[in-house]
């Protein structure tokens, strides 16, 4: 057991190798990662009666991954636990009870533990989790709950994700369960929208127009995408689809030699993008079917990629060239309140806003000859970029989860770009993509 | 041992049909005896016979001649009182010739016949058609490359500095070449159009080489109304850096990526 932890950690630690935080930098900006006590947790390796055991490997790894990737609870390392691992609650007995798991080495604060068992030829979970600052078992029990799935690795990990997300519902730290990350993908020959699970999981083909989709936006209530599309012309032209059924909503696309890089405002009534006009691309503005059109930049200078505060509603992020270089800027959507957010070195793109307007993440190359991006965040209020990825390829497109904690970005290892999640203070790297190459996501809240 | 039974009994079957055969050439009936000689004086010698007519020869000279070309007929008969040719030639001597003049292939039939019969035979002139006139003489190929060979063959990328739209030196001669070929396609084809492809390198970010691709096309489509083109038949597009001719990461390869095509519009 002990030699699948340490290979899990290894695995891990090569992962991270790659997205190195900068020292001294991290309680700047991850201020909901780092800020504040975490709680701590001990996880009790579990046990399966019968037919259950052979599963049990799966089932303790993927709880105690669900658990890691949270990125807002501290585990403690199972090393330190006590020999005697408890099962159920009749397991603990005065005058001992839980002081093995609060005092040091393990000092935790939660614990979870149970057993599984075969019944009706599914697997069954005791799940318990309990609060060990407790005195008495009926007072420490935060869940007891039964799980069921089926008897294979499949379902010991279903059950396993399942009690996870119960444990952190019961820590108030938001769950990716149920949230979509919609991007782009070549690996069928064209260039199409994808979507799929936050772990990587049920990827699904979701355009099939066999020229060349990119640049998916996503409403704010997930149920419309849009993206640029190439049409007969040829040009590229504004789709909109709903993401149910996949129907192409109309959208009256203006005339210009480009139209690009669609955003939704957070009220899901209007569509911002760039549109060539005068020779220049602009940031413009129009209703979700396309009426409405109106400029919001006028410089001789190239705009896209506009990103709407989703708080506010009322100020955005984008990419301009009017420095010089293309750099990050905000500004009201009215046009004023211009302020370069970047240091006008470098290329910079992708801005992306936190869930809570917070904090910004976007792609740069500071320090680094032009091409070589990677991810930066940014508290809004100081802005004080800090990098987190490094020596690991080419880092693009970063996009928070909806739980504020997570980034997805896509990065470009040796000559095939694929998609990988992190905490947004750069640890918890993990690979969820690997057919062909897949780039631009966009992480979105799942349907309710 | 079933096989053997059906082998023997075929042997036997084939034995007996040759006994009976043999059996039949037997019962032959016996030669009759041989006629009584009779002597009898040999009959009295006939009167001599007269000759046959006898044709030795009946050409035609040359038995293939152009319309209204003659031939010359000529012929030798033996043992032969009268001798005549069909086709209106007529009775004629046992030698001789005659020179026919032909419009249609015709078959002459010499006849002669005299007391002791008859002889025929004939000879046929074939006339040939006249050839046909020569064929005129071929029209010159008609030396017209389809528009869009022409451009493809002709037309020369426009390259750019990094980051840049403007037209550098080397750039400004291959849009001012383009642009007299374009001249040339316009003027020879009524009804086509060109599309602008601007390209970047990989090192941007797709969305900004996007709006720089579509500045590059722009940048050159401007030089080309300048120049006298019609902008309703030029067209543009950006590719962004999504459509490299080139993979590597060197400068080599950069600036091959950065570049507006020129291709035939739709």
């Amino acid at each position: 057991m002990k030699r699948i932890y340490l290979a899990t950690f290894a695995i891990l630690a090569v992962l991270l190798a790659g997205a190195v935080l900068l020292p001294g930098q991290r309680t700047e900006i991850t201020g909901t990662i780092s800020s504040g006590e975490k709680p701590t947790i001990a996880v009790a390796d579990m046990h399966g009666s019968g037919a259950a055991e052979q599963y049990m490997d799966t089932f303790n790894k993927t709880l105690w991954d669900e658990l890691a990737y949270s990125g807002q609870i501290k585990l403690a390392p199972k090393t330190s636990y006590p020999l005697q691992l408890p099962q159920q609650a009749s397991d603990f007995k005065p005058p001992v009870m839980f002081s093995d798991w609060t005092r040091p080495p393990v000092s935790a604060n939660y614990l979870a533990f149970g057993y599984t068992a075969v019944q009706d030829d599914q697997i069954l979970l005791f799940g318990n989790f309990y609060n060990v600052g407790q005195p008495t078992t009926q007072t420490a029990q935060v869940i007891a709950n039964r799980y069921y799935g089926a008897l294979s690795n499949d379902g010991a990990k279903k059950v396993a994700r399942e009690f996870a997300a119960d444990i952190l519902k019961q820590l108030g730290i938001a769950t990716l369960s149920g949230t979509k990350i919609y991007f782009v993908s070549d690996r069928t020959g064209n260039t199409e929208i994808w979507s799929m699970d936050y772990d990587g999981s049920n990827q699904r083909q979701l355009t099939n127009y066999k020229t060349s989709s990119r640049e998916p936006a996503v409403s704010a209530d997930g149920k419309l995408f849009a993206f640029r599309t190439l049409t007969s012309g040829p040009s590229w032209k504004i789709r909109i689809h709903t993401t149910d059924t996949i129907r192409n909503q109309n959208f009256f696309n203006p005339v210009s030699s480009l139209i690009s890089a669609p955003e939704f405002t957070p009220d899901g009534k209007h569509i911002l993008f760039s549109e060539t006009v005068d020779n220049w691309p602009q940031l413009m503005m129009a209703d979700i079917d396309g009426g409405g059109l109106h400029r919001i930049s006028n410089v001789k200078a190239i705009e896209t990629s506009p990103r709407v505060n989703p708080k506010t509603g009322s100020d955005l992020l984008f990419i301009s060239g009017r420095s010089g270089h293309q750099q990050l800027w905000r500004m009201n959507l009215d046009g004023t309140d211009k302020e370069m957010l970047t240091s006008n070195v470098g290329d910079v793109a992708n801005p992306a806003w936190s869930p809570d307007g917070h904090h910004i993440a976007f792609c740069w190359t500071r320090g680094y000859e032009p091409g070589n991006f990677n991810i930066f965040v940014m508290d809004i209020a100081d802005k004080v970029p800090v990098q987190l990825t490094s020596n690991s390829g080419r880092n693009e497109n970063p996009w928070w989860a909806p739980d504020g904690v997570h980034l997805v970005f896509s990065s470009m290892r040796g000559r095939v770009t694929q998609l990988y999640s992190m905490l947004a203070d750069g640890t918890s790297v993990r690979q969820l993509t690997t057919q062909g190459n897949n780039l631009q996501p966009v992480w979105a809240k799942g349907i309710e | 041992m079933r096989m053997n039974m059906r082998t023997l009994s075929a042997a036997v079957f084939t034995a007996t049909l040759f006994i009976a055969a043999a059996g039949c050439k037997k019962k032959v009936a016996a030669a009759p005896p041989p006629p009584p000689v009779v002597v009898t004086p040999p009959p009295a010698p006939p009167p001599p016979k007269p000759q046959p007519p006898r044709i030795d020869t009946f050409v035609a000279e040359p038995a293939s001649v152009e319309r209204g070309q003659s031939s010359t007929l000529r012929w030798s008969v033996a043992n032969a009182t009268n001798m005549s040719i069909d086709q209106g030639v007529g009775a004629v001597q046992a030698n001789g010739t005659r020179q026919v003049h032909l419009n249609n292939s015709t078959t002459y039939t010499l006849t002669a016949s005299g007391a002791g019969g008859m002889d025929t035979r004939s000879v046929t002139v074939t006339v040939n058609a006249p050839p046909p006139p020569p064929p005129p003489p071929p029209a010159p190929p008609k030396v017209t490359i389809s528009s869009t060979e022409l451009l493809t063959r002709e037309a020369q990328d426009v390259y750019f500095d990094y980051d840049m739209s403007d037209l550098r030196a080397d750039a400004v001669r291959a849009a001012t070449a383009n642009a007299d070929l374009l001249k040339r396609i316009f003027a020879q084809d009524s009804g086509f159009t060109v599309l602008i492809e601007g390209n970047c390198d990989e090192r941007g970010s797709a969305e900004y080489n996007l709006g720089l691709g579509d500045r590059r096309a722009t940048s050159l489509k401007d030089f080309y109304v300048m120049q006298g083109l019609p902008a309703d038949r030029i067209k543009t597009i950006s590719y962004g850096k999504e459509k490299p001719v080139c993979t590597d990461a060197n400068e080599a390869c950069y600036q091959k990526n950065r570049h507006d095509h020129m291709a035939p519009g739709q």
